[in-house]
């Protein structure tokens, strides 16, 4: 990683003159095995962008197959050979399997372990003025983990038989029995190996992002001063630290059906000619388990994101952030409310209709703290004094798409409403707008916002609006009409509708949805180039230059190790002091002392 | 050759795009401008966000010109009717919602773009509108779970006990139904019993299922009469979805799952209904279960009571005496 700007040298030059810096610190333990907090940021969020970009590309030849079934096309037999691609046109097994780890990696790489891995990483020590995390050395093998398990779900696609291919939840028994289908034979195991890297990595992290933000907050910095960033990292946390594991307890005992004849999941099949031996196993078990993860896992996506948007809006708007305890509350509630309502993706499994209740009711409450949060990005908006920076433009996108998918959240989580809907198209667009698209915007804005943090300069504007204009519209071209395509009961995972005379008259909309997934991806193209333009020729940015209150901005324009030169910064306020009456400066950093008489926090 | 084409343009639009950066970037540098946003960027990207809100409603009005007709026609049953019912009360409560809260987002987002000589007002909280949006979304959402409730109850409630009994069974990549015969009792069957000829594992020496008959491609239901279905995969777990009657349950090996729904329109019907007299209910597969997923189905048939006693008459009982196991 040689994004680092280490005074003079740029990585090529250090490289080769590694000898003459002996003294200091190897290229290896610097840019490789670092334990540094913000090289470790950096890391997570390269892997991300590659991992995203090629999660992109995965979605672009699936929907080339769904809007022109069986039409030729080059790149689909250039990406995947004749194996997968003959002719060019999809096989339907690649087609699965592209689907899977289209989600897998975008659930997992990009927004569990990319979102919480860069900002996390970065701004819990920053903002809470600590030389580093609690344990470098864990939050190294974090990210290493995080590698590894990135690499084996990506070699998927080298090997005969291809990735796993049973959709991103692997439901056994189809991801249980090899004879299945090709995609639950090697290419499952190594979903499981990398999945099981992945939770052990999310794991060290969680646990070092909580005893860090308990632990090592500056003087002066207590929980109710914290920036809405940290509490969202910190629920967020919990939140993997506490369902990771059963995730883990899940794939493990599907790694005994699948290899050690053990029947956890399987009971009373007959398949490939034979009856098998296993009884007395549920394929339900899984389900709970995994969704026991699943669904605090959503939130394990979007709270990082509504936490980077919380202070993005705020700093931008210049004001505070209207309801700062509500907004704490609401993120512990919908912590809390994550763990008792998994059983809203099992309505359908034949469980008790009485459970069903139970689960529709625990779902439904969490649209009451939702709306809360909703509804202060509003409030924090009016009379505010927008500046318009590309991370701004994001995070507003990111409410927008965040009610739109809320609302039709309301929906699935009604049992009654959900007999029909489940697993048809409804259901991928409400989660890819509520917490695809909007997971993806807060992470787009926290690069945008603290891109001066990361490597020391700043993106440039203009690619940035013209990023975020066409992001904004291809993504609700893209998953808007998802929704008409589920009313019309068209089911998810269908590599082809054509068989089904009922679904004729909806060629055009896939046809459309594709269109702009194409146009989506063409603009991330801004993006990207922004990115890694600006790494090397971007503007030089000055210390604060969002004039933002909170402690990362008081450190030098430098990647120096602990961060703050001198002493550790000390804190007298709460972050949101944006425009407070009776001060010149339309912000107060959360060092400057109280002046005499003056009340902290959100002025009681 | 377009492969080539392709290439050679995306590598120079993206060099284009890189010198055209440059040049910008040193035309402001020229004017000794800083890279940074002015009134100009703000109010620009004010009426960006105005565009957008157009953009999006526009683009709702337009999907709901135009999909209207795509989607699926009325419910054909009588649990079916009721979602619907239930389904367009959460639509106008989500609608009135979006259309509010969209409008107000993306308004003050252009209302306060950002004026060099304005300021910001220092509004950090306000205990009475925290709790006006806490409290209204709880009512509302009262309301939702209540009705819904009710819905989910009336759908799930045992059946009763004269509905017709039907088994559906799934396996990799069809569907096969077994109807339980006079008794209107299913026979017992096993996994371990399956052979080419018995797809469905039945027990020769069951007396209840002596009577059942078995049918694939077709499923035949009359109509106004409840049927209930027990559903049991053999494989991996499959999905009965009757997207026509608003149903769908999962088929899971190693246990059994049920559901009912009394047909309100027969195929004929619907048929006149729809214009299309092509027009079949389909059951579809609607979990994932490996790489013909996509085409798993069997065409739906409502008929009246006499149709259904005829076809039905026509059946020979797949454990009939004289089985030679040739029975489909």
């Amino acid at each position: 990683m040689s994004m680092e700007n280490h005074g003079h040298h740029n990585h090529e030059e250090h490289h080769a003159h590694h000898d003459e810096h002996h003294h200091e610190e190897h290229w290896v333990t610097k840019y490789v095995f670092s334990m540094d907090h913000k090289t470790i940021s950096r890391q997570f969020l390269i892997t991300a962008v590659i991992m995203a970009v090629l999660a992109m590309l995965m979605s672009i030849l699936f929907r080339l197959q769904l809007a022109w079934p069986g039409e030729k096309f080059a790149i689909i037999n250039w990406m995947l050979g004749d194996k997968w691609g003959k002719d060019g046109i999809l096989d339907p097994g690649m087609y699965m399997a592209l689907v899977t780890i289209h989600g897998t990696v975008m659930v997992f790489m990009v927004l569990t372990g990319g979102l919480s891995g860069t900002f996390s990483n970065l701004l819990i020590p920053y903002q809470i003025g600590a030389r580093d995390m609690a344990s470098g050395f864990l939050n190294m093998l974090s990210y290493w983990f995080f590698f590894l398990s990135s690499v084996i779900m990506v070699s998927a696609f080298f090997i005969e038989t291809g990735p796993a291919s049973g959709g991103w939840t692997v439901y056994p028994p189809l991801s249980a029995l090899p004879q299945a289908m090709e995609g639950s034979k090697l290419g499952m195991t190594l979903w499981l190996v990398s999945m099981s890297l992945f939770i052990v990595s999310s794991l060290l992290g969680g646990l070092n992002y909580i005893v860090t933000i308990l632990n090592l907050r500056t003087k002066g910095m207590s929980m109710t001063r914290l920036p809405l960033t940290i509490w969202a990292f910190f629920v967020t946390a919990i939140l993997g630290v506490l369902s990771f594991p059963v995730l883990l307890s899940a794939a493990l005992l599907l790694i005994f059906d699948r290899s050690f004849g053990t029947s956890f999941y399987l009971s009373d099949i007959y398949i490939g000619g034979q009856a098998l031996e296993q009884t007395g196993g549920s394929p339900i078990l899984y389900q709970h388990l995994f969704w026991f993860l699943g669904h605090p896992e959503v939130y394990i996506i979007i709270l990082p994101a509504l936490g980077l948007t919380s202070e993005i809006i705020s700093v931008n708007a210049r004001k505070p952030i209207f309801g700062y305890r509500a907004m704490i509350g609401s993120i512990m509630a919908i912590g809390f409310l994550s763990f008792i309502v998994w059983g809203h993706h099992m309505y359908i499994t034949g469980m008790n209709p009485f459970l069903g209740s139970v689960f529709v009711f625990t779902t439904l409450l969490i649209a009451i703290p939702s709306a809360v949060k909703a509804f202060n990005y509003i409030t924090t908006l009016w009379k505010g004094n927008i500046r318009y920076t590309p991370a701004m433009l994001f995070a507003i996108g990111l409410v927008s798409t965040f009610i739109s998918g809320g609302l039709t959240g309301i929906i699935l989580a009604d049992s009654a409403l959900d007999i029909q809907v489940h697993d048809t198209y409804f259901v991928v667009a409400h989660f890819h707008i509520v917490m695809g698209v909007s997971a993806i915007f807060g992470m787009v804005a926290g690069v945008y916002h603290w891109y001066p943090k990361l490597f020391l300069r700043k993106m440039n504007n203009k690619l940035g609006y013209i990023h975020f204009i066409l992001t904004f519209i291809s993504a609700y071209g893209v998953f808007y009409p998802m929704h008409f395509l589920g009313l019309a009961g068209v089911p998810r995972r269908y590599y082809d509708n054509t068989a089904f005379p009922m679904f004729d008259n909806l060629v055009d909309v896939n046809v459309l949805i594709t269109v702009f997934a194409i146009l989506g991806a063409l603009a991330q193209v801004f993006f990207l180039f922004n990115f890694f333009y600006s790494m090397f020729r971007g503007p030089k940015a000055e210390q604060n230059p969002w004039g933002a209150n909170t402690l990362e901005w008081t450190t030098p324009m430098a990647n120096i190790h602990g961060n703050w030169p001198g002493a550790l910064p000390e804190v007298h306020r709460w972050p949101y002091d944006y425009s407070k009456p009776g001060v010149e400066a339309d912000f107060v950093m959360q060092t400057v002392p109280l002046a005499e008489g003056e009340v902290d926090g959100g002025g009681h | 050759m377009i492969k080539f084409l392709v290439y050679v343009a995306i590598i120079l639009t993206v060099v284009a795009v890189g010198y055209l950066v440059r040049v910008f970037e040193l035309a402001q540098a020229l004017k000794g401008k800083k890279q940074d946003i002015t009134e100009r960027d703000n109010k620009l990207m004010g009426r960006a966000m105005l565009g957008l809100l157009v953009f999006l409603f526009g683009f709702t009005i337009w999907q709901l010109v135009e999909y209207s007709d795509k989607l699926l026609p009325e419910a054909a049953s009588i649990s079916g009717a009721e979602t619907d019912a239930l389904l367009n009360f959460n639509f106008a409560i989500i609608w009135i919602v979006f259309v509010l809260t969209q409008f107000l987002l993306f308004w003050f987002s252009f209302k306060y773009y950002g004026r060099d000589n304005n300021r910001a007002t220092y509004f950090p909280h306000s205990n009475k509108l925290e709790m006006i949006w806490t409290v209204i979304p709880a009512i509302v959402l009262a309301v939702i779970i209540i009705f819904g409730l009710k819905s989910w109850n009336n759908i799930t409630a045992p059946a009763a006990a004269e509905s017709t009994i039907v088994q559906l069974y799934s396996k990799q990549f069809d569907w096969t139904a077994r109807y339980a015969g006079k008794d209107n009792v299913l026979g017992e069957s096993n996994y371990k019993l399956i052979t080419a000829s018995n797809e469905l594992g039945m027990d020769v020496n069951s007396p209840e299922g002596k009577d059942d008959i078995v049918v694939k491609n077709e499923l035949h239901l009359p109509v106004n009469k409840e049927v209930e279905f027990k559903f049991n995969s053999r494989d991996v777990i499959h999905s009965a979805y009757f997207p026509h009657f608003r149903a769908q349950m999962n088929c899971v090996p190693g246990m059994t799952t049920m559901f009912h729904f009394t047909p309100t329109i027969t195929t004929a019907e619907m048929r006149q209904k729809t214009g299309n007299d092509k027009f079949d209910y389909i059951l579809l597969c609607n979990k994932i279960c490996g790489n013909s997923h996509y085409n798993m189905q069997m065409t739906i048939i409502v008929e009246t009571e006499e149709e259904y006693n005829k076809w039905l008459a026509e059946k020979k009982p797949f454990l009939a005496p004289t089985e030679t196991a040739e029975a489909k």
